[in-house]
């Protein structure tokens, strides 16, 4: 312990920030990095050192901002007058960033002919909990999260409540399971709570498996201190006293960050022993996962950590009473954990204001695919789907038509468009046939073939499917093979039907939800879009020319791919 | 166990197996940290070879079949050499609406890899498949060995690569 308080450190870095002149955060998230971000942040730096303005300024990085498709994106904020300004600057090459440091270094303001887009619907459409200071922060320096509040939550609950409050307080607030199921929070933690045993975990799962989505990663990458407290009030609540965060090994700077944060934390005594003073102790340690979707589900989650091969058991027992080591365990989604702190500071009333009755609080949505603005939004539940695709998202590029978004990843559906104005919570989506999953959101035009994308689920499920029950392991074979062959224009009308039954027998006898949810993009694709497969079947041709329909063609459309790259 | 005293310790090195049994200790030579010192011994190595596998069952008293098992069963982990550079194609799905299969198909006709093979003759270069990196806001995205790069066509992720190339 450094002997000062949350609320100093707090006090001391809010102070410093009135003394400087601007501060200038440039996003360090996976987006702009791969655009040049980190060069943004050094050239900007330089130039602010070259001024004489160093110590005057604070530049620094900040996690992601969202609008991947946009970056490298820069924020300034200075006063003028006594009033707090800010300006956002998108697409930051070399030149503009030296433009834009020199402005406001010797201005003390933006360049005329670069104009701010804090104002952009992208922005002002959005509520944010759980992202709320992943743009604000440096992710790598725990006084800053400190000054934005973090560990005020996990103080709050461990002096002014009991466990039993904390669990009332996430129970009234509504929080729902942001992985994909939607399971109430406050009554998984209630149930792990009861539970008798000398011994509990907390398991923050970060197997963000889902292809097409990459929430969880922008959480832990833009404010890793966020999921720790919620873990931490999370252990408090049910009485656990070891954590464990399970990462993909895809994402190594979520794991490079989050094991700086736990060991900043532990510096600071917001983990570990004794815990700011109390008598509470939490350790916290990172698990890497080794690339295996299965491992998303609870059971093989577990086996992971136990360092065997993931693959799922029957439930129940559930892992809240025979978790980790036959030990009660408390497993929770990354998005979940990091609604916690933001409830116990602000209240369960607070949280149940925003959404709609059954789907409280905000998500976070990947928008990817054929969207002009692709990249990270948090919205209230209840937002329309065209709320989100046309005036967040920016609507369709290049005038071309939307034709589905794809929800819930293999797991999930399609929407098609007379569905645009459905309000998005859990029991919505299920209504038309998919799910909310952990928050992929791909939208789709004219030019995407929707028996591919139903191939291509497909043949992801059945690439990792772990083998060990039999309706998985082989209906994904044969379903994938009859899909393989409509879009080789060798399949034939009662294909359709064997798909019906394949998907009836692959949701009722599988194992774990990989299987019983593998044939839904088959379904809702038969379902809104069957004229499309009775093209491929009847017809032997592919509306959206994507299917290559017969080996003569395959090889006609591969040798005009080759024409274009020879050198 | 008969067979133990025939199993030779890994090649290439002693500094890297000195490093795998720090990081053996470091996990207090726990069954359950397997995974951990799977993805270590592939960080050193570059692949997992029967004699590592066996070194780290021996070392954590886990059967050879576990580990093999657990070897196998996880896409991280592979038991061949890689080559020299890797170029990883993202396939989710956000990457695959945007082309990622046709960027996958050039990248293997330039490179002239067979079905199955991953890597060129010459060890050069590997290209491999990603399940989904969570560069979807970028997509079409690649991984050239730890550099992320987006918004590529098969052009340009072809050239990217030729560098590296045979």
């Amino acid at each position: 312990m450094t002997g000062e308080s949350l609320e100093q450190i707090a006090a001391r870095r809010q102070a410093a920030r009135e003394a400087q002149r601007c501060r200038i955060s440039v996003c360090s998230g996976l987006g702009c990095e791969s655009v040049g971000g980190e060069a943004v942040l050094s050239r900007i730096r330089e130039r602010m050192e070259a001024e004489g303005l160093a110590g005057a300024t604070e530049v620094y990085p900040t996690g992601c901002r969202g609008l991947c498709q946009r970056g490298p994106i820069v924020e300034v904020e200075w006063k003028e007058g006594g009033a707090a300004r800010n300006h956002l600057y998108l697409d930051v090459d070399a030149e503009r960033a030296d433009r834009l440091a020199l402005s406001h270094a010797r201005e003390g303001g933006p360049p005329a002919d670069l104009p701010s887009h804090a104002g952009d619907p992208f922005f002002t459409r959005q509520t944010k909990i759980v992202l709320a200071n992943a743009g604000a922060i440096d992710p790598e320096e725990i006084e800053s999260c400190i000054a934005a509040g973090a560990y005020s939550a996990l103080e709050k609950a461990l002096t002014d409540m009991t466990p039993a409050d904390v669990i009332q307080e996430i129970t009234r607030s509504g929080l729902r399971g942001r992985g994909g199921g939607g399971y109430p929070t406050g009554l998984k933690w209630s149930t792990v709570a009861k539970e008798q045993g000398a011994k509990k975990f907390v398991v923050c799962n970060g197997d963000e498996g889902d292809p097409g989505a990459f929430m969880d990663r922008s959480v832990l990458e833009g404010d890793p201190h966020e999921v720790l407290e919620g873990m931490a009030i999370a252990a408090y609540a049910v009485g656990a006293e070891q954590g464990y965060v399970y990462v993909r090994a895809e994402y190594p700077l979520a794991i490079k960050r989050l094991r700086a944060a736990i060991k900043q934390a532990e510096r600071q005594n917001l983990l570990g022993s004794h815990i700011l003073d109390t008598a509470f102790n939490f350790r916290v340690d990172v698990r890497t996962g080794a690339g295996a979707f299965v491992c998303g589900e609870e059971t093989a989650l577990i086996a992971s950590i136990e360092g065997n091969r993931g693959t799922p058991r029957p439930r129940p027992p559930y892992p809240a009473t025979s978790g980790l080591w036959g030990h009660p365990t408390l497993i929770n989604n990354v998005e979940t954990l990091a609604n916690v702190p933001a409830i116990v500071r602000n209240g369960s009333a607070w949280f149940a204001g925003i959404g709609t009755e059954k789907s409280k609080g905000t998500k976070v949505f990947a928008l990817a695919g054929q969207i002009k603005n692709t990249g990270l939004i948090e919205v209230p539940m209840g937002i329309t789907l065209r709320e989100i695709i046309f005036e967040i998202g920016g609507g369709i590029p290049e005038g071309r038509r939307f034709k589905a978004a794809q929800t819930g990843g293999p797991s999930g559906g399609c929407i098609p468009a007379r569905f645009l104005d459905l309000p998005v919570d859990y029991e919505s989506l299920q209504q038309v046939g998919t799910i909310m999953g952990s928050g992929g959101l791909i939208v789709m035009d004219e030019s995407s073939c929707m028996v591919d994308v139903a191939r291509f689920f497909v043949e992801f499920c059945r690439e990792e499917s772990c083998g060990k029950c039999i309706p998985c392991r082989s209906g994904t074979v044969q379903i994938h093979s009859i899909l393989d062959r409509i879009t080789r224009g060798r399949g034939e009308l009662a294909d359709l039907d064997r798909l019906g039954e394949l998907a009836d027998l692959l949701r009722s006898t599988s194992l774990c939800g990989l299987g019983q949810t593998a044939p839904n993009p088959v379904v809702s694709t038969i379902r809104y879009f069957r004229e499309e497969y009775l093209a491929h079947v009847v017809e032997r041709r592919c509306p959206a020319g994507v299917c290559t329909m017969s080996a003569g063609a395959a090889a006609e459309r591969s040798a005009r791919a080759h024409e274009g790259v020879t050198p | 166990m008969s067979a133990e005293q025939a199993v030779t310790t890994p090649k290439g090195g002693d500094k890297r197996l000195k490093m795998l049994d720090a990081a053996m200790r470091r996990q207090q030579f726990q069954p359950d940290a397997l995974l951990e010192v799977l993805h270590a011994a592939q960080e050193l190595y570059g692949f997992l070879a029967p004699e590592v596998l066996l070194h780290i069952g021996r070392s954590l008293k886990v059967p050879p079949s576990r580990v093999y098992g657990v070897a196998t069963f996880y896409n991280h982990f592979t038991l061949k050499p890689k080559g020299e550079h890797t170029c990883t194609v993202c396939m989710g799905t956000a990457c695959y609406v945007k082309g990622a299969g046709e960027i996958h198909e050039a990248l293997r006709k330039e490179f002239q890899l067979a079905k199955g093979q991953t890597t060129t003759e010459d060890g050069k270069l590997s290209v491999v498949v990603a399940r989904c990196v969570g560069a979807c806001g970028i997509a079409p995205a690649l991984v050239y060995d730890h550099e992320m790069v987006g918004g590529l066509t098969p052009e340009s992720a072809v050239a990217r690569a030729r560098r590296w190339g045979p």
